[in-house]
């Protein structure tokens, strides 16, 4: 039996352990809620938690394909880069996966020799962490972009027409509206 | 193997860091300002002009907010003015039982997972004071009683707080009792006022309207510059050059609409369909320079403020000798009219109950206000057959429709917009019913919160909308979000940009425009955005 084969599994109960330790990067009164309400549309945030750790963890069943694990990535790093939360602590729920794989597999990986399996394993999401780190740098830039492209927008017209307004520009005007 | 295992590190070490947040109560944690959740202070110029307390500079993330000596007893007084004054005041803070219905329905809590969020603890913030200093338990019991005092750190909560709820009304419609939690931070933001602690973005837009009567204070000849570009483009479109009127006497109507629409992107399609409309139906209508402005961000500000500055309209449509009020697609300044003017103002006597001169409809609703919704005009006039029609000119665009927290929970409109973008666009879709009508998410930038300094907290208190978003987006594949609000045309846009980036956002009229057939136009060939009409030769014939 591959390592492969154990995650595939013991897929449930690791996907269930990692959503549960992501949670407690929450507040508990946050991860009840997270955890408890199953409506996606209500719960928009847990249910991108379920939807984005399921498509990573079979990326790293599958080997990583840099353009299947980025959607997945996304779904959750997009969300964790506006939350507050520094950098590490906004990616480090990857690294999490680690500690519950060890936690639900490590007697019988031992005990079947799959270490240097588990070794390659764990490399994985070494390199999906660099690829979500690319990700949550493009969440944060297009945050500065947005706040230029979106003052420019809401005075279009009169930018259109240069200097028919004073005191225009220096981000911290009166434009709202 | 074994070799392999102690090689490998454990992950632990690989992230030495502690992912959960740390074990306090509530009560204990002081709120940090970090950039990207926070608006600016208010400069001195803007309160100066508007003769509002404490004019000087400061910013939120500053140790000292150079507030005076007896900050506490200016607050404290404050509270107990408005705790008299406002039976709902006193009313919410006397009888929430903790329930916690309202705790999950904010969008800021929904997509910031900060615990103090949650309506209910937004509330508390300040219902803890009162216990304190306003009820005998508090008095006495203190902590036990759940009451605390004000402190600076108190105050600063507040601030971040109650500048970090859209006053959309959302938690309300969940409440058992009705508690509206917006009108505690409306309170909460009046007390922040005593103090000169408003934000720039409003400030700015405030002082800008007392003096020139729009946010931006754009002057007559700017409003008319660039109504008259529009004008242009619509010529270009359509080969129908409009001629407006700009403050003319003795016009039947006089038309107000926020500025966003005159300026900004995608603001002004919407404006253009507003402009082909009226000429399509030979209106008698005038628009203002000087009631240049549909918003008011006095509302979200003081009671008093709003009052002052609201008054233009209708001190206008008194100077030009109007009938009545045909006002634009905006979200607060519907609420303000629907629910706070009579209070104000009274009935507006002055001016004749609003009655359509192409249906012949008598706007019962607006009996005392004299103040007609465009889309409510509109869906009348589609449904008594007045307007020629082709939606397929809407086909390149799959389009679902936000519902302003104002215009819904402030005023209940839900089917005119609605009816109106079926009858000009051939491809609808609803959002899920959790997430519309009364129950509708918050673009999460209302209320003066879409500054753009503050894009973080913008971001996730939007997500909630832009998730249903995605989905109709996903399934149907919707690429227009309408709306019938200029904060949101600016707001959602960038929501979009972030979360969905494939849906642009539009006002209703845009669409309207887009399908009006107009007497005389040249066949068209462009939308309003003056963007090619993909396929519209071929389509032509099925209409
Ligand atoms: S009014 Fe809206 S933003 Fe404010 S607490 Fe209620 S749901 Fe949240
Ligand atoms: S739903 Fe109403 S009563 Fe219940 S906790 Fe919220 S505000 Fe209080």
């Amino acid at each position: 039996m591959e390592i492969k084969d154990l995650l595939q599994d013991r897929r449930e109960v690791i996907l269930k352990k990692w959503f549960d330790v992501l949670l407690q990067t929450y507040p508990e009164e946050t991860s009840r809620f997270l955890r408890k309400e199953k409506d996606p549309f209500s719960n928009p945030v847990g249910s991108a938690i379920t939807e984005g750790i399921s498509g990573i963890y079979q990326s790293i069943l599958d080997g990583v394909d840099i353009k299947e694990v980025s959607p997945f990535l996304d779904r959750i790093i997009r969300i964790r880069a506006v939350q507050d939360f520094t950098p590490s602590q906004a990616l480090g729920f990857l690294f999490l996966l680690k500690g519950v794989i060890r936690d639900v597999l490590l007697k019988e990986i031992s005990k079947r020799g799959l270490d240097e399996e588990l070794h390659t394993i764990e490399s994985r999401i070494d390199d999906i962490a660099l690829i979500a780190f690319d990700i949550y740098m493009q969440c944060r830039e297009k945050l500065y972009d947005l706040r230029a492209t979106e003052l420019r927008n809401m005075t279009y017209r009169l930018l259109e027409r240069a200097n028919l307004t004073k005191d225009l520009g220096n981000g911290q005007e009166g434009v709202s509206d | 193997m074994a070799k392999a295992k102690t090689k490998t590190p454990k992950p632990e070490e690989l992230a030495k860091i502690d992912y959960s947040p740390p074990e306090k109560h509530w009560t204990e944690v002081p709120v940090e300002f970090r950039p990207g959740t926070y608006c600016y202070g208010a400069r001195p110029k803007y309160l100066e002009e508007v003769d509002m307390p404490n004019p000087r500079e400061w910013q939120p993330y500053e140790d000292d907010w150079k507030l005076p000596e007896n900050w506490k007893e200016i607050v404290l007084e404050g509270m107990e003015d408005r705790l008299n004054k406002y039976r709902t005041f006193r009313l919410f803070m006397d009888i929430c039982v903790r329930c916690g219905a309202c705790a999950d329905k904010c969008h800021f809590f929904i997509g910031s997972g900060d615990p103090k969020n949650m309506p209910v603890l937004r509330a508390e913030l300040v219902r803890s004071v009162y216990r304190k200093y306003f009820t005998t338990g508090g008095k006495l019991f203190g902590k036990k009683a759940g009451a605390r005092e004000l402190t600076m750190d108190v105050f600063k909560e507040w601030w971040y707080y109650f500048y970090q709820c859209t006053e959309c009304r959302r938690c309300s419609v969940f409440c058992p009792y009705g508690i509206d939690t917006a009108e505690i931070t409306i309170m909460g933001r009046e007390l922040t006022n005593l103090l000169g602690c408003n934000t720039d973005w409003i400030a700015g837009p405030v002082a800008n309207c007392y003096h020139k009567g729009n946010h931006l204070g754009l002057e007559p000849h700017t409003i008319q510059s660039n109504i008259e570009m529009m004008c242009d483009d619509i010529e270009e479109i359509t080969g129908i050059r409009i001629e407006p009127t700009f403050n003319r006497k003795g016009a039947e109507i006089l038309f107000v609409t926020p500025s966003g629409d005159l300026f900004g992107v995608p603001g002004v399609y919407t404006c253009m369909g507003y402009l082909m409309l009226f000429h399509e139906l030979g209106l008698d209508y005038t628009w203002s320079t000087y009631a240049s402005e549909g918003g008011n961000f006095g509302f979200f500000t003081s009671n008093e403020m709003a009052r002052r500055l609201h008054y233009k309209i209708y001190a206008e449509a008194k100077r030009l000798g109007v009938k009545w009020i045909l006002g634009g697609e905006c979200g607060h300044m519907w609420r303000l009219i629907h629910q706070y003017l009579d209070t104000w103002w009274g009935p507006a006597d002055f001016l004749e109950v609003p009655k359509s001169p192409i249906t012949g409809t008598v706007f019962e609703n607006a009996k005392s206000t004299k103040m007609v919704h465009v889309v409510e005009f509109t869906a009348d006039l589609i449904r008594h057959g007045k307007l020629k029609l082709d939606p397929s000119r809407n086909d390149h665009l799959r389009v679902t429709f936000h519902d302003s927290c104002n215009t819904s929970r402030g005023m209940g409109f839900f089917e005119e917009p609605r009816y109106v973008i079926k009858n000009v666009c051939n491809h609808f879709y609803e959002m899920p019913e959790n997430t519309i009508r009364e129950k509708t998410f918050c673009c999460g930038s209302g209320s003066g919160l879409n500054a753009s300094e503050n894009m973080e907290i913008r971001m996730r208190g939007g997500f909630p909308r832009a998730n249903a978003v995605r989905h109709v987006n996903q399934k149907y594949g919707v690429n227009m979000l309408a709306n019938v609000c200029a904060i949101d045309r600016a707001a959602l846009t960038t929501l979009m940009q972030y979360w969905v980036p494939d849906v642009e956002v539009c006002g209703v009229h845009e669409l309207v425009g887009n399908a009006l057939v107009m007497t005389g136009e040249t066949e068209r060939t462009m939308d309003l955005r003056l963007e090619e009409l993909p396929g519209k030769e071929e389509e032509e014939e099925d209409v």
